[in-house]
């Protein structure tokens, strides 16, 4: 029976085979059809269309470059946009005599040094078949003349280009970023990414901050027209065109004018600022001083400028806010707080009687508060608001690194804040398995001591420690921080707002929070370290001083006596949100060297809270903002010494 | 005695297959001559391809079909072993992992299984003969994803999907069931906005421009004009041997290897393009015929799996440069320039031979 069935399966099998090869050979048969249908459609039906095109030997297809999207602030302001300008451009392979050509072109219109100078880079840098300008903006009276005299110069063109042109010159520019000419590294990344054809045409690109990381957004599709060419290779009339879809158009979260005021608070010296609104992410303002021009870079930076910003120990091409990694001091010390109290180690009534010192069991070694004859009786509302060192040092050793580390890092200490621009680094939260790897030693327990007051290894940027205040005073949520906030169609005006994201969620105890948040008001209030802050503000100011000592940004400045001994004094920092009840803005400022966080990072905080809440501007907004030090000396600045 | 042996040799040639594949070989050095520019050390090096191309063609019609059910497993082993070396050690050029470099010459393990995998299946069908079940077909299609998806992963899209294709042909033979062809068909079909809304907004562009490469007229899409303009402009009759403006003018890209019908269209007109399909469909006729009159399950797989996956060539390829199908670069069967395609079809012409001149052997065996 087994042999019948076998038999009747085999049988079965060759009758399926055969239907299966039937059905094979009509698709053979079907799709041939199709394809000799094509045939007869191009070349019977479409013959005479196709034939004139290939009589006329040849369609070229020339690329028409997309305007680049707009960046506005938040209201509106914009802060990157294009132009038009005349220039003046020589194909090398098309000149006989290219000095030549320059020295008569010289005679036409002014080249300057610095004009020579570009040249040369963009030659080295191009291929000869390409058009390379040597001066560009020229004024109507010039390109006149030009156009005039043009028999005389075969291979130099005057063209008229679209410039990026940001308005406000060094304005937020390590935020809003620029754009540069395209490199052969973003040839590869266009290529590896299957946009190079889109860029055809295209001859900058976006290099850091926002043109940067929207460069896809803000480019637009290049559109193109397909002209016949007769055999000189001239256009002899348009075939086909399709017009580009202009890059869409950018609204940051950045307000200008608060942005402004920050960097004018600053007033000269090096540092950086965050302010985000808590509830939303939206960065207010992103200031990293000194600036510089966005300008400089737009049709490839000449060689004197380039020095003079990458040589400078002021180090204005570095983003401080998002690569400035500093030891955050005593900042650090509301988030350690939290810790303690969730933890249950510093529950109230806890307090200490400090004695202006600590010690570890078994050891005389002391670690000394900031303040030598010691707070007296501290609990944790006060030894956050006259920032008590002792009072830290317990708690860190109580708590233990990891314990310690693995809360704090839910308010994005050593991690990326994953901010929607490039380049951020990402500090460093030490703990005992990161410095056996990093150094093969163990940890030892007055390393936990210092943590406890932000110093030791710890390492933030600008950008966490505002991250962390923004979450600090969103009662433990954290929202990933955007400079962002819409992205708007050119051509059909259609807003897409970008989603907030919510990065981590605390759920921290109210009354935790609370006394954490009663501390850090008292902070501004008179007695705090910071009470000249807090003067006459109208608004409740939650905020924590900060020092940290000059490791920082490496700077690898030849040495200078004076310039170091300067450069030696002590960061300052200040954190703060406002109004303290419904916090509507976070911000974090460091100043370089600045020693004090209460008298110079804290009136800029000040400063910028005054014109997001309340409207108000500098009075002058020119003059250099004076610390008015009579108020600081009333409320004595207080903060901790370097540590050994 | 030597006449006596070249008798034997010659007897496992099929003379329609050898005939058909000379008149397009002789139709393909013509315009390879043309489209090279006249250059006749590209024709001679093609010749040599061609020469090593019909000795291993010779060689394997030759062969038993049981000799080569023997190796079935261990080549698709080896295949996948070597495929497993390329994702860990091999090559990177283009961005994707293709070759090994064995120090003295680079190989691409994924030629290798376009025959390998169709081979390894009627195999496997063959030893499950009459007690076909569904696990059986969940077996082959692990067999055939294996590799599949380690070629897709080099990237290398295209070859992954001809040794899809090659695969699934010969489970579509072997009697996979309507229901599930269908099924699946639709169930992809279902998954398709799905997948698609899963996609990157560049990858999205990438697939649209796959599809219609008039929305990259710098790009792809350049190609397909030019191409276009190339055959349309052929006419009925063409432009004459050497006479095609287009394609001597440097118009038509890539015009010795994938876009060389362009350059044929363009030169013979409708009346050459007729032929070229009708002679390509003896040679896809001939081989059903001998898949169906095939004597043993293994045969009968591979010979049909070998006809329709010539067949997807030359309509992929045709399609392509005449602007109906994707650009996806697979060169045209016996047509287009260059050694390995031409080494692959050397031994799937050799393998169908092999299978009409045994099958009396197999049979009386």
């Amino acid at each position: 029976m087994g042999y019948s069935t076998e038999l009747k399966n085999h049988q079965n099998e060759q009758q399926k085979f055969k239907v299966r090869l039937v059905f094979l050979i009509l698709m053979v048969l079907s799709a041939f059809s199709a394809l000799l249908g094509r045939f007869y459609y191009l070349q019977v039906f479409r013959y005479d269309y196709y034939q004139t095109l290939a009589e006329n030997n040849r369609i070229s297809i020339v690329p028409i470059t997309p305007n680049r999207g707009l960046i506005s602030d938040r209201n509106g302001i914009i802060l990157a946009h294009n132009f038009f300008v005349y220039t003046l451009e020589i194909t090398p392979s098309k000149t006989d005599g290219l000095q030549d050509t320059i020295t008569e072109l010289g005679k036409l219109v002014e080249i300057s040094a610095t004009d020579l100078k570009r040249f040369k880079k963009l030659r080295a840098q191009s291929h000869t078949f390409e058009s390379i300008p040597i001066r560009t903006h020229l004024n109507e009276y010039e390109a006149a003349k030009f156009a005039v005299n043009r028999f005389r110069f075969p291979g130099v063109e005057l063209k008229s280009r679209l410039f990026r042109h940001y308005p406000y010159g060094t304005l937020g520019t390590h935020g809003i970023g620029y754009i540069s000419r395209i490199n052969e590294n973003d040839l590869k990344q266009l290529k590896e990414n299957n946009q190079l054809s889109n860029y055809k045409g295209t001859e900058h690109i976006g290099k850091a901050g926002v043109e940067q990381a929207y460069e896809a957004d803000l480019h637009g599709i290049t559109g193109f027209q397909q002209v016949e060419i007769d055999a000189d290779g001239r256009a002899v009339r348009v075939l086909s065109s399709a017009s580009p879809t202009s890059g869409n158009n950018i609204v940051l979260s950045m307000d200008a004018k608060l942005q402004e005021i920050a960097e004018h608070e600053f007033a000269g010296r090096r540092g950086a600022l965050v302010a985000i609104q808590p509830k939303t992410g939206e960065v207010l303002a992103m200031a990293s001083m000194p600036s510089f021009d966005a300008n400089l870079f737009v049709d490839g930076i000449d060689f004197d400028n380039w020095n003079l910003l990458n040589n400078s120990p002021d180090k204005p091409l570095i983003n401080r806010s998002l690569k400035g990694i500093y030891p955050p001091g005593s900042t650090f010390k509301p988030f350690v707080a939290l810790a303690g109290l969730e933890s249950g180690k510093r529950q109230p009534p806890f307090t200490i009687s400090d004695p202006g010192f600590f010690t570890l069991p078994n050891s005389r070694h002391h670690y000394r508060d900031w303040k030598p004859s010691g707070h007296g009786a501290v609990d944790m509302r006060r030894a956050i608001t006259v920032s008590c060192d002792t009072f830290f040092y317990g708690l860190a050793v109580e708590l233990g690194i990891e314990r310690l580390t693995d809360f704090v890092r839910h308010f994005g200490f050593g991690e990326k804040t994953n901010i929607d621009i490039q380049g951020e680094l990402s500090g460093l939260l030490p703990t005992p398995a990161w410095k056996q790897r990093r150094f093969k030693q163990p940890w030892y327990m007055g390393e936990t001591v210092i943590v406890g007051i932000g110093q030791g290894y710890t390492l933030v940027t600008p950008m966490q420690l505002a991250y962390a205040t923004a979450t600090l005073a969103n009662n433990g949520q954290a929202i990933r921080p955007h400079l962002v906030n819409a992205i708007v169609n050119a051509k059909t005006n259609q807003v897409k707002l970008l989603p907030h994201t919510i990065a981590d969620q605390l759920n921290l105890n109210p009354q935790n929070l609370e006394i954490v948040k009663l501390g850090m008001m008292d902070v501004t209030r008179p007695g705090g370290t910071a009470a000249a802050v807090g003067a006459n503000a109208g608004y409740d100011i939650a905020a924590k001083t900060g020092t940290a000592q000059v490791v920082g940004i490496k700077q690898n400045e030849k040495y200078n006596e004076k310039l170091i001994a300067e450069r030696h004094r002590d960061h300052a920092w200040f954190i703060a949100y406002a109004p303290a009840e419904d916090p509507k803005i976070a911000v974090a400022v460091i100043v370089e060297n600045g020693s004090h966080g209460g008298s110079t990072a804290g009136p800029i905080a000040r400063k910028v809270m005054d014109y997001y809440l309340l409207g108000k501007i500098p009075v002058d907004p020119t003059a250099p903002t004076v610390a008015p030090e009579a108020t600081v000396a009333n409320a004595p600045e207080v903060e901790e010494e370097p540590h050994d | 005695m030597i006449r006596q042996w070249i008798g034997h040799f010659i007897r496992h040639i099929d003379s329609i297959l050898l005939a058909t594949v000379l008149m397009v070989l002789v139709v393909a050095l013509m315009v390879l001559y043309s489209a090279s520019g006249q250059s006749l050390a590209k024709v001679n090096a093609q010749l040599i391809n061609i020469v090593v191309m019909l000795g291993v063609m010779f060689l394997v019609a030759n062969t038993q079909p049981q000799h080569i059910e023997r190796i079935a497993l261990p080549a698709y082993l080896l295949g996948l072993a070597l495929l497993i070396a390329v994702a860990l050690v091999g090559d990177i050029s283009h961005g994707a992992r293709r070759w090994l470099n064995l120090g003295v010459t680079k190989i691409q393990p994924s030629e290798l299984m376009k025959l390998a995998v169709p081979i390894m299946l009627s195999w496997y069908f063959s030893k499950r003969e009459t007690m076909l079940k569904t696990g059986d077909y969940l077996v082959a299609g692990i067999i055939l994803l294996t590799p599949v998806l380690l070629i897709a992963k080099q990237p290398d899209l295209g070859t992954a999907t001809l040794v899809f294709a090659a695969g699934f042909y010969v489970i579509f033979l072997a009697g996979l069931s309507w229901k599930f062809i269908f099924g699946s068909a639709v169930a992809f079909g279902a998954a398709l906005p799905i997948l698609w809304s899963m996609l990157h907004d560049y990858q999205r562009r990438r697939v649209e421009i796959l599809i219609d490469p008039s929305q990259d007229p710098l790009g792809a899409g350049y190609h397909i004009i030019q191409a276009t303009i190339a055959i349309g402009s052929g006419g009925s009759t063409g432009k004459g041997w050497l006479n095609g403006t287009q394609s001597q003018l440097d118009f038509v890209p890539e015009r010795t290897t994938d876009f060389i019908f362009a350059v044929f269209a363009e030169e013979f007109g409708l009346v050459g393009c007729s032929l070229l399909l009708l002679l390509f469909t003896i040679i896809i006729g001939r081989a059903f015929m001998i898949a169906s009159q095939a004597k043993s399950t293994f045969s009968r797989l591979l010979a049909g799996s070998i006809a329709a996956t010539f067949f997807t060539y030359c309509f992929v390829n045709m399609g392509m440069v005449s602007g109906i199908l994707p650009v996806v670069g697979i060169p045209l069967p016996l047509v287009s320039y260059g050694g390995t395609s031409l080494l692959t079809l050397g031994l799937s012409l050799g393998l169908l031979m092999s299978v009409q001149s045994h099958k009396r052997l197999v049979a009386t065996d």
